[in-house]
């Protein structure tokens, strides 16, 4: 009996060990992948720029008077303005970077289609991680304890088992054929 | 006159829908059947006068009634009456009625069909729904007044506020006022005149408004003290529905993008988007986990945070979109409705809340986890990643407000955080679509799991090594195509697994075998067939995501931009009035693949004079393969340089759209009433066992 009990805990104890490193690889993931997209560019001066050219940078930027529209997609005059003036800045040798700071000191980081890490700006980049572990956490605790072998719970679970329903059935002896 | 009856009868519904919230109230707290029946009636009631009142505002939209200003703002003598009709939700004011109207009917047609089997649950149902009805009709009747008109002094001048603005009222501002009849209106937007966006916002809005329901019911336990699973077995169809019509509203939304947005692509994270997505989030994830609360009694506490929350981003979406705080928090403060939005939602939001957490010891589970692979803990995780999708997205929406509230800073949140942030999660919900369904409730194991998943997951790695060496290197792409790989084959493992035990034990045909399986549990075989179909929705979403290509450039007639693959031909172009009213100016261009003609295109541009405003129409060749899609940019008559296009190659897009039509099917397949509707629940109740008459599953 006691062997058999241990080789459930053991069991769980394996289960545990391969669903906190899945958790944590997953979270990881996440603060990774939320860090701010960070681009760099390096421009070389363009004789005469190509359309092409020329929205990789607009598509970067937001239309300084219409509501979330790209700069590259925008069909208003005045946003065909800007394009030109991207155009020209090009071919005057401007690096992307100093087109963008360009916009922002005109019209303010609202052309931007991230926020700058600065300030304020940097809750943007680390408040969700930090709830996303934060709610991780909880729910990895949560289930540890829910699992734990001897507990209440698990106790309280054993005895769930005389009312099993008919779909826990099913998929038990589905997973009996599986065997 | 027309006017003044539509006003008349919707500020009758508005005290309808008080009266019907206060007899509930006191008829449950007395006790009195007849109390709650008159509230009932009542309730009933507020359709036929909305019905009534939205009846006017039609009949002065179809007529040219532009004194009223509502009618002014949102149509013009040209459009065709179809149109007319359809900017009856084309403007804010005119919207709000369409959302009380909707409300109003969903609210019926839950106190008209069985409401007798849940009488104690009826009271708070009705107050529920009355209440949110009562709230909208509110904005209406003080706020935004559809019926509202255009006065002029005795002098004949349009009589205006000292702002300038004509001034727009029900009644005369002064004396020997006389209606001011503009000959004119502004026309409704070209935007909104696509087929796609006619429907989306009604789909939108019945998804909004559904959702109500299930949260009425949750309510409703919550003040009854029955903290069983009978209100999500009564629910349960409503949240599919609900489901249904969000998921239809955000997939016409994204095809409307597609193909009049003219940027190639159907999803641009905007908040207006976001707001639509983030109910859908938290409503995916209560469908989900009420699974585990009707099979294992856990996750109660859960399930009301979730439909509570549900109830709050619907409110906080028609907020989001209605109140002007997206363009800035001046707009907000400048409203009429913004303020009186933010108060509901607080004030509903905190009292359920309260009340959740009043009721919390009573909604403890009645068993727990056995095992962290178990279903049930799967479904947990994966509420987990849709409510960290969730985070992301209300923080992406919120954070630009709190900026400009404490810094003064507008900034945008664009596609860039969203994308990353979210992809990990998304590919962690894909993961748990492939092993789910794989896990048993109760427990389940490594060892059985890996049996079960084994041959799916070396299939789906052989799939992609061989999309490595034959399309794509990138390692995204192939992380992302194995998952997709791995739940395509999981799944499709599950309908063979199942017919063959049919098959078996039943000596039926494959055919049969596999119809009466998934007929026999619908929801099960549905929710797969979803799966399925969002693995469909994934290949198109990775396909233009990451191997758009694209390129611009001017050619003279007869010359031609080519592009992966395809060379696109400069025929002609020509302009010529559109049945609209628009000044269409239609490309011609031939569309060759190598040497092979495969056909013309026609992108165009269509001006509108009145609203002055263009929108650019794609001329695009869909294919299993990828999708062409072309835009004119620019073309000038006068100029000899000749015109201007953009090309798109849209890799694997269509997909998605397969999908999504998929996915709809799966979702009525799930949610289609059962012949035998009456069937016993899955699970003993320990809490509240049910009488006879209330253990039937409206489900």
């Amino acid at each position: 009996m006691s062997k058999m009990q241990n080789s459930k805990t053991q069991g769980r104890k394996t289960q545990n060990a391969i669903a906190l490193p899945i958790l944590l690889a997953l979270t990881c993931g996440l603060v990774l992948a939320s860090q701010p997209y960070q681009k760099v560019f390096a421009q070389q001066p363009v004789p005469t720029p190509s359309d092409d050219q020329v929205n990789q940078i607009a598509h970067q930027l937001y239309c300084p008077v219409c509501e979330d529209t790209h700069l590259d997609v925008c069909p208003t005059e005045a946003c065909r303005q800007w394009r030109d003036l991207i155009r020209q800045q090009l071919s005057q040798g401007w690096t992307e970077q100093q087109i963008k700071q360009y916009f922002v000191q005109q019209y303010g980081v609202r052309v931007l289609d991230e926020p700058p890490q600065t300030g304020l700006n940097w809750l943007i980049y680390i408040l969700p991680p930090v709830i996303i572990l934060a709610g991780a956490f909880i729910l990895f605790r949560a289930l540890r304890m829910w699992t734990k072998p001897g507990s209440a719970s698990a106790a309280s679970g054993s005895k769930d088992e005389t009312v099993k329903d008919e779909y826990v059935a099913r998929f038990e002896e589905e997973l009996k054929k599986r065997k | 006159m027309v006017a003044d009856i539509g006003y008349g009868v919707i500020f009758i519904a508005f005290l309808v829908a008080l009266y019907s919230v206060g007899a509930a109230i006191y008829g449950d707290r007395t006790k009195s059947a007849g109390w709650v029946e008159s509230a009932r009636r009542a309730m009933l009631l507020l359709w036929p006068l909305i019905s009534i009142s939205a009846a006017a505002l039609i009949y002065l939209l179809v007529t040219n009634h532009f004194e009223v200003s509502f009618v002014y703002e949102v149509i013009s003598r040209d459009m065709p009456t179809y149109l007319k009709i359809t900017a009856w939700w084309g403007g804010q004011a005119g919207s709000l009625v369409f959302w009380s109207w909707l409300m109003s009917a969903f609210a019926s047609l839950v106190t008209l069909r069985k409401w007798d089997r849940d009488r104690e649950f009826l009271p708070w149902v009705i107050v529920v729904t009355s209440l949110t009805t009562a709230f909208f009709l509110a904005l209406v009747v003080f706020y935004e007044n559809p019926f509202a008109e255009f006065w002029r002094g005795p002098d004949g001048k349009l009589i205006a506020d000292a702002s300038g603005n004509a001034i727009k009222s029900m009644f005369a501002p002064m004396l020997n006022a006389s209606l001011a009849i503009p000959t004119d209106g502004n026309g409704l937007n070209p935007f909104l005149r696509n087929p796609g966006m006619i429907i989306h916002p009604p789909m939108l809005y019945l998804g909004f408004v559904s959702f109500v329901i299930p949260f009425a019911f949750a309510i409703a336990a919550l003040i009854t003290g029955r903290t069983d699973d009978r209100w999500i077995r009564i629910t349960r169809r409503w949240t599919l529905w609900a489901w249904l019509f969000l998921s239809c509203g955000l997939v016409l939304g994204s095809r409307w993008a597609y193909d009049v947005l003219g940027w190639g692509g159907f999803w641009g994270w905007d908040p207006v988007e976001i707001a639509a997505l983030m109910p859908w989030l938290t409503g995916t994830a209560f469908l989900h986990s009420v699974m585990i609360q009707e099979k294992r009694g856990m996750l109660k506490q859960w399930n009301m945070l979730l439909i509570i929350l549900t109830y709050a981003l619907v409110i906080f979406g028609t907020f989001l979109t209605r109140s002007g705080i997206l363009s800035s928090v001046h707009a907000f403060a400048e409203s009429a409705i913004g303020p009186a939005f933010f108060t509901f939602i607080g004030i509903t939001f905190v009292g359920s809340i309260a009340l959740l957490i009043y009721r919390w010891p009573d909604l403890r589970g009645e068993t727990e986890m056995k095992s962290m692979l178990s279903r049930e803990a799967l479904f947990l995780l994966n509420n987990l990643l849709f409510i960290s999708v969730l985070v992301v997205c209300f923080w992406g929406v919120v954070f630009p407000i709190i900026s400009e509230i404490f810094t003064g800073q507008k900034v945008t949140v664009g596609p860039p955080f969203y994308q990353t942030a979210t992809g990990p999660l998304f590919a962690g919900l894909m993961l748990l679509m492939g092993v789910a369904p794989l896990s048993a409730w109760g427990h389940s194991s490594l060892k059985t799991l890996g049996r079960a998943i084994w041959k799916s997951v070396i299939a789906a790695l052989v799939i992609t090594i061989f999309l490595f060496f034959t399309y794509t290197a990138n390692p995204i792409a192939l992380v992302a195509f194995f998952l997709v790989a791995m739940v395509i084959l999981v799944t499709l493992q599950e309908f063979w697994r199942g017919t063959a035990a049919r098959m078996k034990a039943q000596s039926e045909n494959a055919f049969t075998a596999f119809w009466r399986l998934v007929g026999r549990d619908r929801r099960r075989y549905g929710g797969y067939v979803i799966h399925l179909s969002m693995m469909l929705m994934a290949i198109g979403i990775l396909g233009i995501n990451l191997f758009q290509i694209q390129t611009q450039g001017t050619v003279p007639v007869n010359s031609s931009l080519s592009l992966g693959g395809y060379t696109v031909k400069y025929d002609s172009v020509a302009q010529f009035p559109g049945p609209d009213g628009q000044q269409v100016t239609r490309a011609v261009v031939s569309v060759y693949q190598g040497n092979n003609y495969l056909g013309d295109l026609y992108p165009r541009i269509d001006y509108y004079p009145t609203e002055k405003q263009n929108m650019t129409i794609p001329g695009d060749r869909p294919t299993l393969k990828d999708d062409l899609y072309i835009i004119l940019v620019d073309w000038q008559p006068t100029s000899t340089n000749g015109a201007t296009f953009k090309i798109f190659v849209n890799p694997l897009v269509n997909w998605l759209w397969i999908g999504a039509i998929i996915f709809l099917f799966g979702i009525i397949f799930a949610a289609w009433p059962d012949r035998d509707a009456e069937r016993v629940p899955a699970r003993s109740h320990h809490i509240h066992q049910p009488d006879a008459n209330q253990t039937g599953a409206a489900d």
